[in-house]
């Protein structure tokens, strides 16, 4: 399906109004999925459906939003701070996401703040490229 | 016994769609004070009938091994009144199912009008919540199935029609078409 970002971005703005019943003006680029627009566990799984049917794609379980494998691993964060070793497989899992503000002060409570509207819009273009 | 609000399916198909019926009656003790003269079901009991129609659905997708519950309210919208004596067909789809949750759509009919599109999301909450622990006890029905072969007891029967086989320990299930 070929598209261009914009109309990535109109698609990823419909499908998180349905989802989290927001305003479409709400749903900025940079506005974060649960700290901005107030998502819960159970809508992270609705957004992924809803991206699926609407782009028709396919999205493996953890590919677009991986925290919670990060965060049960000792090894990837130490002290509530992910390490470098967590930071190098946060990359490596979201290439998708912007984290350069987060690696200067790490808290996996910021994690959240990384699921912006932007990083799912740039998901979605990468998977509709590689196909 | 378990609060069972629908009065029993027409169709089940496992893991894709189901229909059950659902007869209101001014039996029905809260009719008389919603409201008063004026008997209409409560909405909030039209989402409890498509739960259930579209949890048990959701349920048996799994052989009832996972913990279901409802987690989500997709979309409810409601089009007319159902009163006293009206039959309320219920028509629930399973538009995706994993390992955590699925989501499903339903509509509600009364004699073929369209009272209501209720969309719902079900959790399998032992599959979500970092591996925190709950009762064993399985949310849509235990491994007695007894309740839920009684509601299935015009579908088995073959009365509604024949149909393919579908998957159920126990007991042979048609879906009518």
């Amino acid at each position: 399906m070929a598209m261009n970002r914009d109309e990535i971005i109109q698609q990823v703005q419909e499908v998180l109004v349905d989802a989290l019943g927001v305003d479409d003006d709400e749903v900025t680029a940079e506005a974060t999925l649960m700290g901005d627009l107030g998502a819960e566990s159970i809508d992270f799984l609705d957004i992924v459906f809803r991206l699926e049917k609407t782009f028709e794609i396919k999205i493996p379980r953890e590919e677009l939003f991986p925290a919670e494998n990060l965060m049960n691993n000792s090894e990837f964060v130490q002290n509530g701070k992910l390490t470098e070793k967590g930071l190098a497989e946060l990359r490596e899992k979201m290439p998708h996401t912007d984290i350069t503000g987060f690696v200067d002060d790490p808290d996996i409570n910021k994690l959240g703040d990384l699921f912006t509207v932007n990083a799912i819009v740039n998901y979605v273009e990468g998977k509709l490229n590689a196909s | 016994m378990r609060w069972i609000w629908i009065d029993k399916f027409i169709e089940f198909q496992s893991g894709k769609h189901a229909v059950a019926l659902k007869n209101v009656t001014l039996a029905e003790e809260h009719l008389h004070d919603h409201f008063p003269g004026f008997p209409v079901m409560p909405e909030c009991l039209m989402i409890e009938a498509m739960a259930q129609t579209s949890g048990i659905l959701v349920g048996e997708a799994k052989d009832f091994q996972e913990k279901v519950i409802l987690a989500k309210i997709k979309k409810a919208v409601f089009f007319d009144y159902v009163k006293p004596g009206d039959t309320l067909k219920l028509y629930a789809e399973i538009e995706s199912i994993v390992l955590e949750a699925a989501s499903t759509s339903g509509k509600i009919t009364c004699e073929d009008k369209l009272i209501a599109e209720i969309d719902l999301m079900f959790s399998h909450i032992d599959q979500n919540l970092g591996g925190k622990e709950f009762p064993e006890e399985n949310f849509v029905f235990t491994a007695d199935t007894s309740v839920f072969e009684s509601l299935l007891r015009d579908v088995a029967s073959g009365s509604a029609g024949t149909g393919t086989d579908v998957r159920l320990p126990g007991i042979a299930i048609y879906n009518h078409t």
